[in-house]
């Protein structure tokens, strides 16, 4: 589909997935927890963007109310929770520093290569103009498991969770104009959910191995060294 | 014969009015922190009064040091020579398509590296190091967005890639988009602007540019610095008529041109009063978070260059 | 020029070069009229084997004999075309400036530990070797020249062999080249057993299956490329390089690497045929490996000739690039942009043999004058040996890929080709394409902050070392034959668009199209694909420089003022005097390059403080990962293996006996 031939709110989306895209590398080279919080937040506001404009291209008005929970949810209500939380625990100001992160770059920008080469099958399945994000929106998925991977502290490797349920979420909105009501508000409710679970679990890890940094948690191994 | 003549007279031009560029960032600047700042012209005061000074020369210095001056701007004037500024009808562009100017511009910081490193003092071989470190990283990014830019005119040369731009449909371009934020990382960079080097400090652990050509004085040091001056506004014109091509010039035409001369300086007058606000903003960086600053560029190209195949192609 | 005559230079070239080696061994007791001897006939074979590549390519002719000699079902075949014609050339040419270079280089080792007739005698044989390589249409004479140039080279490495390191070097040298001969045997052996011949032509005529035609393509690209020094293949080249006496390393360099490019060029596009893209894409990622992990190991160097050995890794790299963009084209069948990009790779090939030949032949210079391999003890050699120092910095821009010199314009073509890659259906390659060329750009970039290090710290600044103050400037063959290799740097570098006119013709015979539109625009302006996609311009540009520089130099000399310059010490903040020691050396240069891609080396640094009566000491060692991953561990591997298979040799008559014994009665129940 060369890009031309698209009417204008489709070149918006087209530009809104780049941006998810980009939101989602900046979150991996973050180092910093509150400015990877404000960050998420950001990619859940494009997000919410995008399904409203999807929402006004195809006249299927349910994708509104996705947007709206998906306003509440990621932008507010979640990023609210992890920054109250991060303040509670007092590592509002906490460095992570990454491994080696132009090589965490470059693999995530080879990650995008790879979901492309991935998603070329599925993307001639689907009819919708927009089909072409198919691959970004596996690619923020795949990037959010590395953000996972390479953190070390429990809230950022949350973010990063989240951030794989957006990539998810968006892929259902540009490939088939979302999942059924049922499915996307059971998820919605799934995520908030578990944001208040690993809310709980982050004050038990701490006062269990007194860190959030989830390497210590070898120490539960069963395993005699 | 026309257009040559107007290439000359551009590139003339463009040269003498370079160091306005500067002068207006450095007077915005001072405005900006509540200082007085010199006035816009200021710029020409110093070169004038260098260039009158008596040249005084190291005496470990050799040939090298001595021409370099004149290869570092006359390389940089070549340059400027094949960027059409005002309209695409530039005879001169056909010279040189975007890789060569990389390439002259590599041309210039090659010799101006050897001249840092010629008197054997520290300070010029430490402004070398961080010199050549800087850009070795900052030039695969820096191709990897020309690229993605000149693919969808499928040319490089600037003049087909400008009028491409300006004459097909408006569209909105992700790669655009990615790439030229790539690029304009990578422009500051490469001119040697805050956060990557400041302009305006002699202090040993923060400078580049200003510690090689610390050892200059006289007409050497006044085109050292003009050459600086006219790298600025170049990549300030290749940033202005590569992303926001409108207003230049299809023609040779009077209002072509009129139109051509008012929209650069528009666009310069307003590029000087971001990079003014952005210098004022923040703070420089330390020398090795350089690296990230410009990884960060390179995968901005990268996406580009990816969204382009992905998003844009089929 | 008689295009027949192509062939029966090219083997005049041949017997002259081994004149060359077997003549002067008739003088032995006069040293200086025997290096004269050997050298001339040296120049002269070079001048034939230019003439007849330069006949062979211009008149895009084919000739071939049949000679009557090996054994009696298996002739020789010899053969000039354009494409070995252009290899021909690049033999020639440097091969005749070695020849200007040798006789006053060589002075300097008469006398010595080790007989100068061994190393005239072999650098004749090495050089006739690979003339015989190129010319060679069979794979039976084929691998008899190429074991011919393996060999002679390793003794020209292991010249110098009173020192352990050089015998050692010299000994991988000899290991890798048997490893890499054998594999293009086996090569040249899957394409034997399809086509039941080892003539070249019926080579070419063979049907052979995709899944054969793979594996006699990785055997082929191991083998040569074993030769050429691709990473990981590398090893033997920045060991061999530096010990080789320096217009031996130039040919070694500039001309041996060229050949095991040849070979390949030759295999694949002549032989093999069929060509596939997923070998395109292995070739031009191990390429760009080689380019990028060339580059910066010869940053992490300080002997001067091993960071140009490093830098030969780089550019092997840059030409296999070339190749693989071209293969990768070529097996989708945009044929046009298969040929620019072959072209590119070719027109690098020649580039790299000049300017490499050029900055070890400075190199050479250097080392020979100022009797040190350390850069670190180098400096202020610009003033002492101006000519050298001159054509050094030609043979630098030119190899940092800087306009106007000869560099820039096979990395431009390069980049052109691969900015074709979008006419490629699949994105996959789409993407890979864009990410080679930055990765050829960071190479350029990082080469050229190399060369800043090089020169730099060896000509610029102040001697660090007395032997660097005392040095001299050469004597008048040894800069003759730089100066000569300058001009070739300029002019290559001025008119790209008759070289490429030149070269065009051998695209045209591998894949069948040339590019069409190359002197379209005048020969002023090189546009390979068309005008309005890309165009350079080498004179225009350098008038362009030079109207600059004059009227800047005008504006700034105002004759109503005093323009004289006044020369007084460099400020020392005021702290007492400068010294040499005050001054960047080439770690130090190299130290934020060296810290932002740390993970590419293996990096042992150490500080010992400061102790009583002594300075603190620094002390820095960069090795080679592969080594580490590949070598060490294989090695150690065939030790082991080498120790079980000791075994069996018990020391006892009659065990081996048995052996024999058994040894019989097993092959004459094979027989029967």
């Amino acid at each position: 589909m060369l890009i031309y031939t698209l009417s204008f709110p489709e070149q918006v989306v087209l530009i809104l997935a780049a941006l998810i895209l980009l939101s989602s590398f900046i979150m991996l080279a973050q180092v910093r927890v509150d400015s990877m919080i404000n960050t998420f937040a950001l990619q859940g506001l494009l997000l919410c963007f995008a399904t409203t404009l999807m929402a006004l291209i195809s006249g299927k008005y349910h994708l509104l109310i996705s947007a709206a929970l998906t306003l509440f949810l990621k932008v507010f209500f979640i990023p609210g929770q992890l920054r109250l939380l991060i303040i509670r625990l007092n590592i509002h100001r906490e460095v992570e520093v990454l491994g080696n992160s132009s090589l965490i770059m470059l693999f995530a920008a080879g990650l995008v290569l790879f979901s492309y080469y991935v998603a070329l099958p599925i993307r001639a399945l689907s009819l919708l103009s927009t089909r072409n994000t198919i691959a970004i929106s596996l690619a923020v998925v795949l990037i959010g498991m590395l953000i996972v991977i390479s953190r070390r502290k429990a809230v950022t490797q949350v973010v990063g969770f989240m951030s794989m349920e957006n990539g998810l979420f968006f892929a259902a909105v540009v490939s088939t104009y979302g999942m059924p009501m049922v499915v996307e508000l059971g998820v919605a409710f799934d995520v908030l959910v578990a944001a208040i679970l690993f809310g709980v679990f982050f004050f038990h890890i701490r006062t269990e191995i007194g860190s959030l940094d989830t390497d210590r948690l070898n120490r539960l191994t069963e395993v005699e060294k | 014969m026309i257009d040559w003549i107007f290439a000359f007279l551009q590139t003339v031009g463009f040269v003498f009015l370079a160091p306005l560029m500067a002068g207006w960032v450095k007077w915005l600047k001072c405005r900006l922190q509540n200082r007085q700042g010199p006035v816009p012209w200021q710029p020409y005061r110093d070169l004038l009064r260098l260039s009158r000074k008596q040249v005084v020369l190291a005496d470990t210095a050799s040939p090298v040091f001595r021409i370099a001056p004149y290869i570092v701007f006359s390389v940089t004037v070549v340059a400027v020579s094949v960027v059409p500024i005002i309209s695409v009808q530039l005879p001169t562009a056909a010279l040189a398509d975007v890789i060569v100017l990389v390439g002259f511009l590599a041309l210039a910081r090659f010799f101006l590296s050897l001249a840092g490193m010629d008197i054997g003092t520290a300070f010029g071989g430490m402004g070398s190091s961080r010199e050549v470190t800087i850009s070795s990283l900052a030039e695969p990014a820096l191709l990897m967005a020309l690229f993605t830019l000149s693919m969808n005119a499928s040319s490089t040369n600037l003049s087909i890639v400008i009028a491409h731009l300006v004459q097909s449909p408006f569209v909105l371009y992700p790669s655009l988009i990615f790439s030229s934020m790539g690029f304009i990382l990578v422009a500051i960079a490469e001119t040697g602007r805050i956060p990557i080097d400041n302009p305006a400090t002699h202090l040993e652990l923060t400078m580049i540019h200003e510690a090689m050509i610390l050892e200059y004085s006289g007409r050497h040091l006044a085109m050292m610095e003009w050459a600086a001056m006219l790298k600025l506004t170049l990549y300030s014109v290749l940033i202005a008529n590569l992303i926001v091509p409108w207003g230049v010039g299809m023609t040779l035409a009077p209002r072509a041109l009129i139109i051509g001369s008012l929209s650069i300086t528009c666009k310069l007058v307003l590029l000087g009063g971001f990079l003014a606000v952005s210098e004022t903003v923040q703070a420089k960086m330390r020398l090795f978070r350089a690296p990230q600053y410009l990884g960060l560029a390179f995968i901005l190209s990268l996406l580009g260059m990816m969204s382009h195949i992905i998003l844009e192609v089929r | 020029m008689d295009p027949t005559m192509s062939l029966p230079l090219a083997q005049w070239a041949v017997f002259f070069s081994f004149l060359s080696a077997i003549l002067p061994l008739l003088f032995l007791r006069r040293p200086y009229l025997l290096v004269r001897i050997a050298f001339l006939f040296l120049g002269i074979a070079g001048i034939a084997s230019a003439w007849a590549g330069a006949t062979a390519l211009l008149t895009n002719h084919v000739e071939q004999i049949i000679l009557p000699l090996g054994l009696p079902w298996l002739h020789v075949f010899l053969r000039t075309d354009p494409l070995s014609g252009f290899f021909l050339f690049i033999v020639g040419l440097i091969t005749f400036i070695i020849a200007c270079y040798g006789p006053a280089y060589v002075r300097a080792h008469i006398g010595g530990p080790c007989p100068i007739g061994c190393l005239t005698f072999f650098t004749g044989l090495f050089a006739g070797g690979m003339m015989l390589v190129l010319l060679a249409a069979d794979a039976y004479s084929f691998m008899i020249a190429w074991e011919f140039m393996s060999v002679a080279s390793y003794f020209l490495v292991a010249y110098q062999h009173d020192q352990a390191e050089n015998r050692s070097a010299a000994f991988i040298y000899l290991l890798m080249a048997v490893v890499g001969g054998a594999f293009i045997l086996l090569a040249f052996g899957v394409l034997a057993g399809f086509c039941g011949s080892f003539s070249f032509a019926a080579m070419a005529a063979a049907q052979v299956s995709p899944a054969w035609s793979t594996i006699a393509f990785l055997l082929a690209f191991i083998g040569f490329g074993m030769k050429a020094g691709i990473v990981p293949l590398h090893v033997w080249l920045p060991l061999a390089h530096p010990v080789a006496p320096s217009h031996i390393s130039a040919l070694m360099s500039g001309v041996m690497l060229k050949v095991a490019i040849y070979g390949f060029i030759r295999f694949v596009y002549g032989l093999l045929g069929g060509i596939q893209w997923q070998w395109g894409v292995l070739v031009l990622l191990t390429g760009a490996a080689s380019a990028v992990l060339g580059v910066l190991y010869a940053l992490m160097q300080h002997d001067l000739k091993r960071l140009l050995a490093y830098h030969s890794v780089e550019n092997i790299g840059i030409i296999y690039i070339g190749l693989g963009l071209s293969m990768i084209f070529q097996a989708t069948g945009h044929m046009e942009i298969a040929a620019l990009a072959l072209i590119a790779a070719l027109y690098h090939c020649l580039n790299h043999a000049v300017f490499k030949s050029l900055l070890f032949l400075g190199a050479g210079d250097v080392l020979q004058q100022s009797h040190q391999h350390d850069m670190e003890k180098m400096g202020g050699l610009i003033r002492i040996m101006p000519v050298t120092a001159v054509c050094f910095l030609v043979g630098c821009i030119s190899i940092s890929a800087l306009p106007p010199f000869n560099g820039f314009v096979s990395e431009w073509l390069t980049f052109q080709a691969a900015l074709q890659g979008t006419v490629l259906r699949s994105g996959i390659l789409n993407a890979m394409i864009p990410v080679a060329s930055a990765i050829l750009a960071l190479t350029g970039a990082l080469a050229a902050a190399c060369f800043v290090k090089v020169y730099g710290v060896i000509f610029l600044g102040r001697p660090r070392s007395l032997q660097a103050a005392g040095t001299q400037e050469t004597s008048f063959g040894m800069r003759f034959a730089q100066i000569l290799l300058a001009l070739c740097c300029l002019i290559f570098g001025l008119f790209p668009t008759w070289v490429v006119h030149a070269i065009n013709v051998i695209p045209a015979r591998l894949l069948g199209v040339g590019l069409s539109k190359v002197a379209d625009n005048g020969w002023l302006w090189l546009a390979p694909v068309s005008k309005q996609t890309a165009s350079y311009g080498a004179i225009p540009v350098l008038i362009g420089l030079l109207v600059s520089w004059f009227i800047v130099f005008i504006f700034l000399h105002d004759p109503r003022q005093d323009n004289r310059i006044r020369i007084a010490p460099a400020w020392d903040c005021g702290f007492g005097p400068l010294t040499p020691r005050m001054q960047y050396t080439s770690s130090a240069f190299a130290m934020p390059i060296r810290r932002v891609f740390s993970f590419v080396w293996s990096i042992f640094e150490k500080i010992e403080p400061a102790r009583q009566g002594k300075g603190p000491r620094y002390s820095l060692q960069i090795t080679d990962w592969v080594w580490l991953i590949i070598y060490l561990p294989l090695g150690k591997l065939i030790l082991k293996l080498a120790e079980r298979t000791s075994r069996i040799q018990g020391g006892n008559l009659r065990v081996y006996l048995s052996y024999s014994f058994f040894t019989l009665l097993f092959l004459l129940w094979v027989i029967v």
